[in-house]
């Protein structure tokens, strides 16, 4: 494989020589900026695509917080906004379903899955692997612009009369499939429905080129076992994707046809708004396991490269290697098989036979120990190190913080005895917001602050920095924290209002703080934005390894064009992790550095290779 | 004129805002700080995070401890003392778990923050370590799931034969419920007969169904000590049985019957003696989403002494479905036919109340 790759490169690279500047001359603004081919440029679409949606998201959430945390209150200044939604004061309660409902598929979709995987994967995996781009960036760009028209729909479903979907965003017939049963299941969720169809398209098309990227674009010496863990990372939530994402495909797909062509695969005996529907023979159930088959495996789609971005942040400001680099593959693998194998933990109370849920909770529980493995790894790391505390830096350390505080319930939830109680509470969503939600966003917050300098060539206010990171950690806590004690309570999701019930007409005030912590982390990111817009053009200017950090991205020029390196591609010849190398001048080796040149610092097994 | 006046007050507030950053930014690329590598702010974020682990394990232990009562909600179940004690097993492991790897995650980032001059020690791998740590936590996986799998086993048993049957069906957005009747069995039901006074779809020919009663629309009764099953079932979109005191939560599924079988043990005058609060109720709450009206789906039950059971059942059992539905206007067999326009109306306005 080698040979032939590494001629096919010095190829590339001396056409690119010879045209270099013409090259980037001859390109139109609608070539170089919007229908870019350009892994740097559509990461920085799908980033801002993915801030954007984060603030809707926000915004969302925002409102129903309000709700619940002030249910007697009148909200007439909303009213001029929402328009028929707020009816004297009140939020309608169809209304603050699809609020709900659209909250969680905008934040696990749109945002971390397209925003945190189309941002790092797209910029990182040929920065780091020593590539011109991707293999191809013609498919690359397509799986942007798929993503664009999958927003376009889904936010045009936020104005519809009837309004957006509203069942939920795990959309659940017979629910979804019903428009007499819900508003929302009308226009709105054909929208969600064609809207994540091409989700999927630009899922796959980014999947399979991300996979073969990591395979077949290596530059000469970057073995398997030398890559940076972020490209093990989206390496294998690529590979999560390709196989699970089909499946919602299909499901969706089915829930068109009972929709609109009168078939009956989710649906049967039904009697509602004053009919008894045709349909027989479908299973409810059976959609919710197609849904969890994708829908699980999304998690960690979800965390993984969050997991990568950690890890490698964690390493470099610790100024250390990652501990047990070997260990951290060997749990990631682990947690990408076992993530197909335990979807029906969702679904211990849905009537499926009880035989399933005990090998679901078998399964689910073996899960906390890769992930216990990872938390380990990443707390050694910190062990003994000179830990720099960039922006960055902290995220990644409140990044493990929540980790492991959303992570340990996770072995509550899994146990399908004690998930009869909590199932459907708020402790799962106190569970889920933590160790999906939170970290997630930290280790998206973690990467940009890390990378900024290496997309934009210049550095984050590093002091705003700060005031976000302190101002959004603490309030992550006081919103979820009490959120368990609220479930363990049983007060169930998805509630408009508890107080019709004696049983949950309590902790109200508990309600009100977490609204008023909800919407100060809310207000907190606006910091954030302002840093990262005015940073893109009026920041301190970024010199071209500011980190001080090993991985490839940073050999190339402040500002790298296009094709990454105006030279030859560089050579790899030690892993990613030669911080503070006993012997060694500086406390970093990169990986493009010769054993030959480092003499005083190689270990006796590296001796060989000088 | 007002808004205009806290429009223009916030637009101000900002600008003060933004020349107040300039005028860092300036201050500190003047002071040179910006071209030393790691300043003071280290330390201070290093300190603020030791700070983070004491306040907030602080609150936490309050919060918790201060909350702990309004959160354990009374028992009233006997496959629920498997649960709660499995519950607070599994939080007390879980919690030395976190309060350890925090303890660990904050005190080393602030113990070995960077100091001039030093040197991080190169330690990349410990084979020995990293099997310890995996084998620890696998062992208590595989008694957590040992102990899980017993109850859940013993909970998902099939309902011994002596079980009071109790049939719960949801629907937009209401509870309703059948009981048996004398033979203990549930007649049949179709949900093409269902119209405004047939709520069920009952099918009057089946003999099982002749004396089947329903509960009052507001409440239904068990008897304490007895193992009771509830039939699950909806007649729309899935709905969810949720008694938070008994430990029993069960989807509704259209189409597909599920069930859930538990022994009370605290009838409701017990229970409201115990907490002390007389109009305590147990509630039946809904949750699954289910449409807009899933926050207000409650019914009350009613956990009876054996024998006041018997005293209900004896007066409730006169009100059989067969004598409710013959003395309205449509009988079954009609409904049958008339499942179009007129019952559609009646249906649809039945389900606006």
């Amino acid at each position: 494989m080698s040979s032939t790759d590494i001629s096919l490169h010095k190829d590339v690279h001396l056409g690119h020589d010879d045209h270099h500047d013409d090259h980037d001359h001859d390109q139109s603004f609608i070539e170089k900026y919007i229908f870019s081919q350009d892994h740097k440029v559509i990461a920085k679409q799908f980033l801002f695509a993915g801030i954007f949606w984060a603030v809707i998201g926000g915004v969302l959430s925002s409102l129903f917080r309000m709700q619940l945390g002030f249910p007697e209150a009148t909200f007439t200044f909303l009213e001029p906004i929402l328009g028929k939604w707020v009816d004297g004061g009140k939020l309608n309660p169809e209304f603050y379903l699809a609020l709900v409902t659209m909250h969680g598929t905008i934040m696990v979709f749109f945002v971390l899955t397209a925003g945190l995987s189309g941002t790092f994967s797209n910029f990182l995996i040929p920065l780091q692997i020593g590539a011109r781009d991707m293999a191809s960036g013609f498919m690359n760009m397509l799986s942007f612009w798929f993503f664009f028209l999958a927003s376009v729909i889904m936010f045009y479903s936020l104005f519809l009369e009837t309004g957006p979907a509203a069942g939920g965003w795990t959309v659940y017939p017979p629910l979804s499939a019903l428009p007499q049963a819900i508003a929302g299941s009308g226009a709105g969720m054909t929208m969600w429905l064609v809207s994540m169809a091409l989700f999927i398209v630009s899922q796959l098309l980014g999947g399979v080129n991300y996979i073969t990227t990591v395979i077949n674009m290596r530059t000469r010496g970057l073995s398997m076992t030398k890559l940076p863990l972020t490209i093990w990372a989206f390496f294998l939530t690529a590979v999560l994707g390709l196989l699970a994402f089909p499946v919602l495909f299909s499901a969706a797909l089915l829930l068109i046809f009972d929709r609109s062509f009168g078939t009956s695969f989710f649906l049967s005996d039904i009697y509602v708004a004053g009919e008894a529907l045709t349909h027989t023979g479908g299973s409810p159930v059976l959609f919710q396991h197609l849904f969890w088959f994708l829908g699980h495996p999304e998690v960690y789609i979800v965390i993984l490269p969050t997991f990568g971005i950690v890890s490698e942040i964690i390493a470099t400001n610790s100024r250390k290697p990652i501990f047990g680099y070997r260990a951290m593959i060997g749990s990631m693998l682990g947690i990408a098989l076992l993530s197909f194998v335990v979807w029906a933990h969702h679904m211990f109370v849905s009537g499926m036979n009880p035989f399933l849920g005990s090998v679901f909770m078998f399964l689910t529980l073996i899960i906390a120990v890769p992930s216990a493995v990872k938390v380990f790894n990443w707390i050694a790391t910190l062990w003994r190190g000179n830990i720099n505390f960039t922006p960055a830096m902290l995220f990644s350390v409140a990044f493990v913080s929540l980790f492991i505080s959303g992570g340990v319930t996770g072995i509550i939830l899994g146990n399908s005895a004690l998930d009869i109680q909590l199932h459907d509470t708020y402790f799962v969503v106190a569970h889920f917001h933590l160790v999906m939600g939170s970290a997630a966003f930290f280790g998206m917050f973690a990467g940009v602050y890390h990378w900024f300098p290496k997309m934009f060539g210049r550095m984050m206010e590093e002091k705003l920095g700060y005031l976000h990171f302190w101002i959004t950690f603490a309030c992550v806590y006081l919103i979820f924290m009490p959120m368990h004690y609220i479930g363990i309570a049983g007060f169930p999701r998805r509630y408009y209002t508890w107080t019709g019930f004696e049983t949950f007409n309590k902790f109200m005030d508990m309600n009100t703080f977490i609204t008023v912590a909800a919407i100060v982390a809310f207000v907190a990111q606006f910091f954030f934005l302002f840093n990262f817009v005015y940073s893109i053009f009026r920041g301190r200017r970024a010199t071209e390894n500011p980190w001080k950090s090993n991985t490839l991205e940073w050999t190339t020029p402040v500002n790298p064009g296009h094709g990454n390196w105006p030279g030859p591609l560089p050579v790899v010849y030690r892993w990613p992790y030669d911080y503070s190398k006993p012997g060694a001048p500086e406390d970093f080796i990169p990986q493009n550095v010769p054993f030959s040149q480092t003499q005083s610092s190689n270990l006796p097994h590296e001796r060989d290779t000088e | 004129m007002i808004t205009i006046a806290v429009a223009l007050s916030i637009l101000l507030l900002l600008v003060v805002l933004y020349l107040l950053f300039r005028i860092q930014v300036l201050a500190s690329i003047f002071k040179g700080s910006y071209r030393r590598d790691i300043g003071t702010s280290n330390k201070v974020n290093a300190a603020l995070l030791l700070v983070f682990l004491f306040v907030m394990g602080a609150l936490f232990v309050w919060s918790f401890a201060s909350s702990k009562e309004e959160m354990t909600l009374p028992l009233a179940s006997e496959h629920g003392i498997a649960i709660d004690s499995m519950f607070w097993l599994t939080m007390a492991i879980i919690g030395f778990v976190f309060v350890l790897t925090h303890i660990l995650l904050f005190v080393y980032s602030y113990k070995y923050q960077h100091q001039d001059g030093k040197r991080a020690y190169y330690y990349p791998h410990n084979n020995k370590i990293e099997i310890i740590w995996t084998v620890i936590p696998a062992v208590v996986m595989a008694l957590l799931v040992f102990s899980g799998w017993k109850t859940w086993a013993k909970i998902t048993s099939p309902a011994p034969d002596n079980a009071v049957v109790v049939e719960v069906m949801g629907k937009q957005f209401n509870w309703l419920i059948r009981y048996p009747g004398a033979d203990n069995k549930l007649g049949h039901v179709k949900h093409t007969l269902i119209d405004a006074t047939n709520e069920f779809g009952i099918d009057l020919n089946d003999q099982n169904a002749k004396d089947d009663f329903p509960a009052e629309p507001s409440a239904f009764h068990v008897p304490k000590g007895v193992p009771v099953l509830l039939k699950i079932r909806s007649r729309d979109v899935i709905h969810s049985v949720f008694l938070p005191h008994f430990r029993v939560k069960m989807d509704a599924v259209p189409g597909m019957p599920t069930s859930f079988w538990f022994i009370p043990t605290k009838t409701t005058s017990e229970m409201q003696s115990e907490t002390g609060n007389a109009n305590f109720q147990y509630e039946l709450a809904c949750t699954e989403v289910c449409g807009r009206g899933h926050f207000a789906m409650k019914m009350t039950m009613i956990v009876d002494e054996p024998e006041d059971y018997q005293k209900w059942v004896a007066a409730q059992q006169q009100k059989t479905f067969s004598v409710q539905l013959q003395a309205a206007p449509a009988d079954s067999t009609a409904a049958v036919a008339l499942n179009s326009s007129e019952a559609a109306g009646a249906g649809a306005t039945a389900s606006k109340q």
